[in-house]
């Protein structure tokens, strides 16, 4: 199974994890069978006035992840993301790594709604 | 002189300029019937200086999406051929987000299944007030809706054929500022004399001539920031139409809820002079769109 964690910076698992999911800068997409994992760029977001995270949350199905870590997640990205199957996990761990870890011991668990309104920051 | 009917657009690119003040204050000074359509729809502000009695008031709805599920197979058409998102399919029946929907109908129309109708969505109100010889036409959105050009549009669609109107446009240079000034004969770019002014105001310029309108410059508050604003408008072959000093009476009379032609009336000469200028020119020929080759009476619009 695929898992995706939102990044602000860096291409591997020491990577920052993003506090945001639909402005993050990027996701890393980690396979959880394989430990191969490979970096969405999310950027073309930033700016984005409005739908940032209906965008980021069809890039993340497009990526096969089946799970979702990330700080935060708003409600029309929460929507996208549970009618596509995916499980949205919030953590404040700092890395990718450090997520990692907490999702392989059973740490986290599945959110059942948005946790921030959209443009929350 | 008998002349056509002429929609001039009072634009700027920074906000706070004086579009609001010039355009009630060129309305005023006409002293005969005219139009005055308020398109900044998100925050109306012309109503305030006129204490006109409202006439009419009419919702304004967009057709948004509406799926019928027992028709839909989750083929994803309409989801790929939105741009904004607003409908989303992952071999499921759609995700529908009606406030970001900009009701232009592409989703039911690529819908090989014909699963896709339209519900009304209400994003605001067009209110029509009457003061005097100006008719006020305003858009008014709603809290929460983000939609500003269909309600721009439903403003500029108020506006009786063959009338002549003054167009109170929002500030910037985005979707709802196109609405509001596309089909105009003439538009008036307000700005100031300060390097911020100066900035919008190229970014103004550059949108009027992209959509091939003629244009000239109004520069408010002369005698603040420096002389940058004159200089790139004679660089730039720019007619400059009419100069407001920076007067702190003005600021007073406009805190007041007061217009300049009637506060203080020895500076009515300048608004009649703007007048002959744009609504009561010679009429020009209409350019064709992107061509190019807009000409003002005088000078203006060279590239």
């Amino acid at each position: 199974m695929k898992i995706a964690f939102t990044t602000s910076s860096g291409s591997d698992l020491n990577a920052p994890l993003s506090s945001r999911f639909g402005r993050a800068p990027g996701f890393l997409v980690y396979d959880l069978e394989s430990g191969i994992f490979e970096m969405v760029d999310n950027r073309q977001n930033l700016e984005a006035a409005q739908g940032a995270g209906v965008q980021a949350a069809e890039a993340v199905v497009r990526s096969g992840a089946k799970a979702l870590v990330t700080g935060h997640c708003g409600p029309k990205a929460f929507r996208v993301l549970r009618a596509a199957g995916v499980e949205i996990y919030n953590t404040d761990a700092p890395t990718v790594a450090a997520a990692l870890e907490l999702y392989r011991a059973g740490k986290l668990t599945p959110a059942a709604g948005a946790d921030v309104e959209g443009h929350w920051a | 002189m008998k002349r056509g009917r002429m929609i001039l657009a009072v634009a700027s690119g920074k906000g706070g300029t004086g579009k609001t003040t010039v355009s009630l204050n060129l309305a005023r000074a006409l002293r005969e019937a005219v139009y005055l359509l308020d398109c900044d729809v998100e925050e109306p502000n012309a109503h305030l200086f006129l204490n006109g009695s409202t006439i009419k008031e009419e919702r304004v709805a967009i057709p948004v999406p509406q799926v019928d599920e027992s028709l839909c197979d989750g083929c994803g058409e309409c989801g790929r051929f939105c741009e904004y998102h607003a409908i989303v399919s992952f071999g499921t029946v759609p995700l529908i987000f009606p406030e970001m929907c900009h009701g232009c109908g592409g989703c039911a129309r690529v819908c090989p299944r014909g699963a896709i109708g339209e519900v009304a969505r209400s994003i605001g109100v067009v209110e029509t007030l009457q003061a005097g010889s100006i008719t006020l036409i305003q858009g008014r959105l709603d809290v929460g809706a983000a939609m500003a050009p269909p309600l721009v549009r439903a403003v500029r669609a108020r506006l009786p054929q063959g009338v002549s109107a003054i167009l109170d446009a929002p500030p910037g240079t985005s979707c709802p500022v196109v609405a509001a000034v596309s089909g105009a004969d003439l538009v008036v770019l307000v700005t100031e004399p300060t390097p911020f002014g100066l900035h919008d105001l190229v970014l103004a310029v550059d949108t009027v001539r992209e959509l091939g309108i003629p244009f000239g410059v109004v520069v408010n508050r002369v005698g603040i920031g420096d002389d940058r604003v004159h200089a790139y408008c004679r660089d730039q072959g720019i007619p400059v139409l009419l100069e407001i000093p920076d007067d702190r009476r003005i600021a007073e009379a406009y805190s007041r809820g007061e217009l300049i032609v009637d506060a203080l009336p020895e500076y009515a000469g300048l608004f009649t002079s703007l007048i002959d200028k744009t609504l009561r020119a010679p009429v020009h020929e209409k350019p064709a769109r992107g061509a190019g080759g807009a000409r003002m009476p005088q000078a203006g619009n060279a590239p």
